[in-house]
């Protein structure tokens, strides 16, 4: 997923580097390999399918957070204007389109091949779909999507998954054969899933190891690098499943020492424990990161980081039944889980992993976040009686950043915390 | 005697509150804010200080038995006075600093510039007599706005170009508000005003004497406000102006849950407990639409001073819909609106509604009006925009008492001041609070004091 500046780099962030770079520069050889891919979306992305057909994933907006980080996305989101989507338009698909028109050369500098195949899974993000309908407009390529149904009412019934698992077998697959060339060999889908519920595994140990008192990680910054191979190209490879275990070993050392998340600044001190909800700032990263850390701020645990899948609340890969778990993934997806369903999320990571209080970054791209934020931040603090925050950015674009704003907010929210404790007598950093 | 002070930088003015340390405000000073952080917080605090003097000499008359209305009548003189001494002094920096830049192509306008100082020197006992009204007290607004009365004159009579006279004063000005104050320029300016004072009582100038011999001992200091990060204070000497207003607002009227601050560029809804800690807040975003810039850039476009806007649209009788408060778009709007035949006082009637239509969004998002609640801000010393929100409040949240402080402008540094107290407090093992319990045994019983 995204290629961190670190001060200090363990070696499963080099292994996660060299596996980005492989993976990107096999995507800029297919036309001499004649490898076929398809563009799809973190969330409800079924890359074990995919892989299954030797299709190679593509992910758009992994794409466009990549330029966002990269500084790229101010040109991309300008030409994409330029063509005549309004500012309104998701920063995501703006800076997608806009790196398109400009060569579509993909976060390594190589070129990205154009889709073979678009297959979009719904999992309650209406823009993906009129995304996809631009590229399919522009390339002219076969399309497919899989309705996910929304998790309405707080639970996946036998009937969803019967409606998921239908549309794979009668719709999905059947494309995926055409397109590949291949026949679907489900034995091969159980091989994927064996590996990726092994990985998962070890993601969720190092979600966890949060819970600990100094918490070893960051489950929001630092998170959205543990989550990179899981949510992307990589589930149900071999490399995944060597990545998750040496980043679990690399974090239980550091939870062993005592020692706290390391930053691209450095290591932190923790003072306080925070959940995140809602997407990060990618255009400002790392400046976001360090107010966190110049407040000795450790998110303990974030929403953000289930986007591509929900593992902690024991959901695995099934390799006894291949299908059915893929379509149990895909609704498990944080976009496809109802308001009650989060709020009920975040008051958990709040009890659970101790959380001094919860920070909301509402992003003006995407609604799917953050239409019922501001009752997500009344009914947490509520049950959970700890401080909620708000902070309002984007995703890429840098337009809606203001660094001076977002501190004044972090440093208010900080000071409250430290208020409320110094009120009930409890020390900064108390444990 | 010992102080604390608090300083609250904000983007439109700088303010200081200085605190004793049974929690009594012993002055409050405030300044524009100026590209020289450091000198906008000495000006503040100095300001703060002359105020502290000043009630210090009130003092020393009531401890000699004057009566209170010769209290009132003699340092209100004496006040006066000094303010005109104190332009004074500003206007000979400024008169120095023209000077200076009176080279090359401006040389041919030195005597325009001379007559144009001369007339301000001459002209102050006017502007600082008994019952004058200034457009400001601020030496940038008040000098600003007699230089380019007289500029104006010389050009109308094709002495000098209008340009060439203000691009000296632009770049002057600057230079004078940056120029630090002299050490004794207290002592030296009430010393020339109890001069000018022709029957100055015996007891008048003991009090002065007195009241200039206490040594005042700034104990701590605590920083607040927008330019914060860039205050001469220590990280552990700054707090959030969201956690000072709460506090300070909270000093004043102890019932206070809710308070709504209103500020240069930004707008705040903060919910406080019964201990003023703040529980919630919310502000808005990196736009500054509605906030009290956007009166400042309204006040600009129909060049008026910013405190006649609120009485202005007070005498609207039919408020015009306004629907955006973008600042940007401030001064298209408006000349929209005129060039549709609407009048001014209807335009800024709606303006007003506006902005605290925005606001009452951001309340709502910070939890609602439950209780008590305090209007904080530069705004809400304006009288158009607290009969708006008066209305709001009542037609959202029913029937609710309203605080404005006639100091509404200091809540961020008074709670800047009692966290000073507290901060120090906590380091030298003093009882804590006490500052804060003297402040809100003070604080008025009721409290519609606008």
């Amino acid at each position: 997923m995204a290629t961190p500046v670190a001060a200090k780099k363990d070696a499963s962030q080099d292994r996660q580097k060299r596996m980005i770079a492989d993976h990107y520069g096999r995507l800029s050889r297919t036309h001499l390999t004649g490898e076929k891919n398809c563009y799809t979306y973190v969330p409800g992305n079924l890359t074990e399918l995919l892989r299954t057909f030797d299709l190679l994933p593509v992910l758009p907006e992994i794409n466009a957070l990549q330029s966002g980080m990269r500084g790229k996305t101010r040109e991309y989101i300008a030409a994409a204007e330029k063509e005549g989507h309004s500012e309104d338009v998701c920063a995501y698909v703006k800076s997608d389109i806009g790196m398109i028109s400009s060569g579509n050369v993909g976060p390594t500098g190589e070129r990205l091949p154009p889709p073979d195949l678009l297959l979009l899974s719904y999992t309650g993000c209406f823009t993906f779909l009129k995304w996809f309908e631009l590229l399919r407009e522009k390339y002219k390529c076969p399309i497919v999507m899989l309705h996910v149904p929304y998790q309405g009412e707080g639970a996946i019934t036998p009937s969803m998954r019967k409606y998921v698992v239908d549309q794979l077998k009668e719709k999905v697959i059947p494309i995926l054969e055409e397109v590949s060339g291949k026949k679907y060999d489900e034995d091969r889908l159980r091989e994927h899933l064996v590996r990726s519920a092994a990985a998962e595994d070890d993601l969720v140990a190092v979600l966890q190891s949060a819970k600990h008192r100094p918490s070893p990680i960051d489950a929001y910054f630092g998170g959205v690098y543990y989550i990179g191979p899981m949510f992307t190209a990589f589930r149900g490879t071999q490399d995944a499943v060597e990545y998750y275990k040496e980043l679990r070993s690399e974090v239980e050392a550091r939870m062993a020492q005592g020692k706290g998340p390391i930053t691209p600044e450095g290591e932190i001190v923790e003072k306080y424990r925070v959940v995140v909800e809602g997407p990060p700032a990618w255009t400002h990263f790392r400046e976001l990161w360090k107010m966190f850390g110049d407040e000795g701020a450790v998110c303990v645990a974030s929403t953000y980081t289930k986007v591509g899948g929900t593992y902690d609340f024991g959901f695995r890969h099934d390799p006894a039944h291949p299908l059915e778990t893929l379509a149990d993934y895909c609704m498990g997806c944080y976009t496809n889980i109802n308001l009650p369903g989060r709020v009920d999320m975040i008051s958990r990571y709040v009890e659970e992993y101790a959380a001094d209080g919860f920070l909301i970054n509402s992003v003006k791209s995407c609604k799917s976040f953050s239409a019922g934020q501001l009752m997500i931040l009344r009914e947490v603090e509520k049950r959970t009686g700890r401080p909620g925050g708000f902070i309002e950015s984007d995703l890429v674009d840098a337009r809606y950043f203001s660094a001076a704003n977002i501190k004044n907010r972090l440093e208010s929210y900080f000071q409250m915390i430290a208020q409320k404790r110094a009120a009930t007598g409890v020390a900064v950093g108390a444990s | 005697m010992r102080y604390a002070v608090g300083i609250d930088l904000g983007s439109t003015t700088t303010k200081a509150v200085i605190l004793a340390e049974d929690g009594t405000v012993l002055g409050r000073g405030i300044t524009n804010s100026r590209s020289n952080y450091d000198l906008a917080c000495k000006v503040a605090l100095t300001e703060a200080l002359i105020t502290t003097r000043f009630g210090l000499i009130a003092g020393e008359l009531s401890r000699h038995g004057s009566k209170p209305e010769d209290v009132l009548a003699w340092t209100q003189d004496l006040e006066r006075r000094f303010r005109m001494q104190q332009y004074l002094g500003q206007l000979r920096v400024l008169g120095r600093v023209l000077e200076k830049h009176l080279t090359g192509a401006s040389a041919a306008a030195r005597p325009h510039v001379e007559a144009i100082v001369r007339q301000m020197v001459e002209e102050a006992p006017g502007l600082f007599a008994p019952g004058a009204s200034r457009k400001s007290d601020f030496f940038r607004d008040l000098a600003g706005s007699r230089y380019t009365h007289h500029a104006e004159e010389i050009a109308r009579k094709g002495g000098a170009k209008i340009d060439t006279l203000a691009a000296l004063y632009d770049k002057a000005i600057l230079e004078v508000e940056n120029t630090p104050w002299e050490e004794d320029a207290f002592e030296q300016q009430v010393r020339a005003a109890l001069d000018a004072m022709t029957d100055a009582p015996q007891l008048l100038r003991q009090a002065v004497d007195r009241a200039t011999a206490v040594v005042l001992d700034q104990v701590t200091a605590i920083g607040t406000g927008y330019g914060r990060q860039r205050l001469p204070f220590p990280k552990e000497r700054i707090r959030s102006e969201i956690l000072c207003h709460g506090l300070g607002a909270h000093a004043m009227f102890p019932l206070t849950r809710t308070v709504l601050d209103i500020g240069g560029q930004d707008t705040k809804a903060i919910q406080v407990d019964e201990n003023g800690i703040v529980t919630s807040f919310q502000m808005n975003d990196r736009c500054a639409a509605g906030c009290g810039r956007y009166l400042g850039y309204i006040a600009d476009e129909m060049s008026l001073g910013l405190h006649e806007l609120g009485p202005l649209a007070q005498t609207s009788t039919r408020s015009v819909r306004i629907n955006s408060t973008c600042t940007v778009f401030a001064g298209a709007e408006l000349r929209e609106r005129l060039s549709l035949g609407e009048k001014r006082e209807d335009i800024l009637s709606g303006l007003h509604r506006a902005i605290v239509l925005r606001a009452m969004s951001l309340l709502a998002r910070s939890g609602g009006v439950k209780a008590e609640f305090s209007f904080t801000g530069g705004v809400a010393k304006n009288p158009a925009a607290v009969a708006a929100l008066e209305d709001l409040i009542a037609e959202n949240y029913g029937e609710v008492k309203m605080n404005i402080s006639p100091d509404s402008i200091y809540t961020g540094a008074l709670g800047a001041a009692l966290f000073a107290w507290r901060e120090h407090q906590d380091r030298t093992g003093a009882t804590a609070a006490a500052a804060l319990e003297h402040a809100e045994a003070s604080a008025p019983e009721s409290s519609h004091a606008h």
